[in-house]
């Protein structure tokens, strides 16, 4: 017991740091308009394009410097993990509800069960993900929740390929078999016996899929096909900054370091939480 | 003769897409507080007699024909949800791999108490109760202690020991085990039957006891079926079994055990004259039974 205890707690940097970055990043997010130095849509074109606080030419107060309409880029990168923050919740669990839910039949049932979610799978995937969802939004007018619905009914196939590999791997062993012969329903089986078993691999995918959809929601933005232009987005930041990169890269590195960042920490989480809260340590 | 309390009749299944029978009109009883052996080598059939008591037959294996009863009621004719909660309340399964029969996401004591809680409707304190008197009771020491581990933190006689607390917390009165010291070590085999035998003797179950070891039988069951290609090909007392095998496959399976009051030489495998006698024998048997078929 007390070595179990050690193994589990040794789980690591891995989990603090990313851990770290998700909390600062969520409270940046709730707390956005709360704590920006500026309004992030104000502009003064006699301000435009400064650079950073250690370069010179800088003004104070402008700790990251400002766009070429003169708006602080510190305030638009914080007010930019709002949109972020609540696509990559909204989209993270609406495709891993789907995709969880439809693998665990296929997995758990075999038969024509699997045999027609397989097929719906592998067509779907046969889609090209990033013209889809161009597609759907384009289709579904571009807002923060038509972003939402497109990452999910796109997604939806990572979490069911996985999760049905994954219940028929738990199906095959005997536990299922007692559950079943002790009087347990298919449904109680799978929900009560199976589902635990492939938690993990979902919270994984999960966390995945959220730093997934931060980046096709910077993607969508990227392509002005996200929310409107008076809410700053990273993507929609790059977008800005790349026609001035050779005079102002300040306004294209920083979304981009904070969209690196955050992408890298929710798969980092993920797995950290594996290592963590997996009884069997793989 | 006292009653049957597990009472297989006729029972024939097969392969669904090829017709294959997998049984050929198994028969057998097991009285209550009795045991019974269910012997045959591999892919005799020993297991899907098990898995057809709990109807939990693979998809692809239908039912011809025969009964299952038990306490005379019929299981077949039974709605799925009611023999799910018939057989629930009177039989439990031990299976053969103690090391994939334990949910590894769950801890020693919901395994051993969700049965309780979930069939027999046992309140919370009362089942974790019961579970550690169990835990005690197939000698695994410091039960609260273990109760609280994950299945992977015990050895595989731990775990069997805990298969088998769990299969008679629920007090059932017939319990099928699927050959449950295949897959531990010849030391652990030991204490594991013989600890199988005490809890059947003091709490009086009926055991379905499936194995191929000879010696097993022996030792523990009163009665045996011997089990060839689906059909049981002797059915006796186990005195009788080895002082006067019938069935020349009884017979030869004999020969194939090692003893070791016998020299390795004595130890025999089937004669091709055998062999050949045994298909005739179930080849006799389909064609009969593709005639009752036939007339109706």
């Amino acid at each position: 017991m007390a070595e179990a205890r050690v193994i589990r707690v040794k789980a690591g940097p891995r989990l603090w740091l990313s851990g770290l970055w998700l909390t600062f990043f969520a409270l940046a997010a709730i707390f956005a308009p709360l704590i920006v130095p500026h309004d992030p849509l104000a502009q003064d074109l006699m301000l435009g394009k400064l650079p950073p606080a250690w370069v010179t030419g800088h003004e104070p107060g402008y700790l990251l410097g400002t766009d070429s309409l003169g708006r602080d880029v510190l305030s638009r990168l914080i007010s930019a993990a709002r949109p972020a923050l609540f696509v990559a919740i909204g989209a993270g669990l609406a495709a891993c509800l789907l995709g969880s839910v439809l693998g665990l039949l296929a997995g758990f049932f075999g038969g024509w069960t699997d045999r027609i979610i397989s097929r719906i799978v592998d067509i779907w995937m046969a889609f090209p993900p990033v013209l889809l969802s161009i597609l759907l939004v384009a289709f579904l007018n571009p807002s923060l929740q038509s972003v939402i619905i497109a990452i999910a009914i796109i997604d939806w196939t990572r979490f069911c390929r996985v999760v049905r590999a994954e219940t028929m791997q738990q199906r095959r062993m005997d536990y299922v078999e007692s559950a079943r012969a002790m009087g347990l329903t298919s449904i109680a089986t799978l929900a009560r016996e199976v589902l635990p078993n492939v938690l993990p691999a979902i919270i994984v995918l999960l966390s995945l899929e959220m730093g997934i959809a931060v980046i096709v929601e910077a993607i969508l933005s990227y392509v002005n096909l996200s929310v409107s232009t008076d809410q700053a987005t990273w993507g929609s930041m790059i977008a800005e900054g790349r026609g001035i990169i050779y005079q102002a890269w300040w306004v294209l590195v920083f979304p981009m370091i904070a969209l690196f960042l955050t992408v890298l920490a929710f798969s980092q989480f993920g797995e950290g939480l594996k290592e963590r809260f997996d009884p069997v340590l793989r | 003769m006292t009653e049957a309390y597990l009472d297989i009749s006729d029972l024939s299944v097969a392969l669904q897409h090829s017709g294959d029978r997998l049984l050929r009109g198994v028969s057998l009883a097991v009285k209550p507080g009795e045991v019974h052996a269910l012997v045959g080598e591999s892919g005799a059939g020993k297991s899907m007699i098990a898995r057809a008591v709990f109807g939990i037959l693979p998809k692809a294996v239908t039912i011809l024909e025969g009964q299952v009863t038990i306490e005379g009621a019929d299981l077949n004719g039974m709605s799925q949800a009611a023999r799910r909660l018939f057989i629930g309340k009177r039989a439990a399964f031990i299976p053969q791999d103690p090391l994939t029969a334990l949910n590894p996401s769950k801890r020693i004591a919901d395994q051993i108490s969700d049965r309780l809680i979930h069939i027999l409707g046992m309140p919370k304190a009362k089942a974790h109760a019961r579970a550690a008197t169990l835990l005690e009771e197939v000698k695994i020491a410091d039960p609260e202690r273990v109760m609280r581990l994950y299945p992977h933190e015990l050895s595989g006689g731990m775990r069997q020991r805990v298969l088998i607390a769990a299969a008679f917390a629920g007090e059932p009165r017939l319990i099928v085990a699927d050959e449950p010291t295949t897959a531990l070590d010849v030391t652990v085999q030991r204490q594991i039957l013989a600890l199988i035998a005490g809890m059947q003797a003091r709490h009086g179950t009926a055991l379905l006891f499936i194995t191929h070891n000879l010696g097993v039988v022996a030792k523990l069951c009163q009665t045996a079926s011997v089990l060839y290609a689906g059909k049981v090909v002797e059915q006796t007392g186990v005195r009788q079994l080895f002082a006067d095998p019938q069935h020349a496959y009884t017979r030869a399976l004999m020969a194939a055990t090692p003893r070791y009051d016998r020299p390795e030489e004595s130890l025999k495998p089937a004669s091709p004259e055998l062999m050949g006698e045994l298909a005739r024998e179930v080849a006799e048997t389909d064609t009969l039974w593709a005639k009752e078929r036939a007339h109706g």
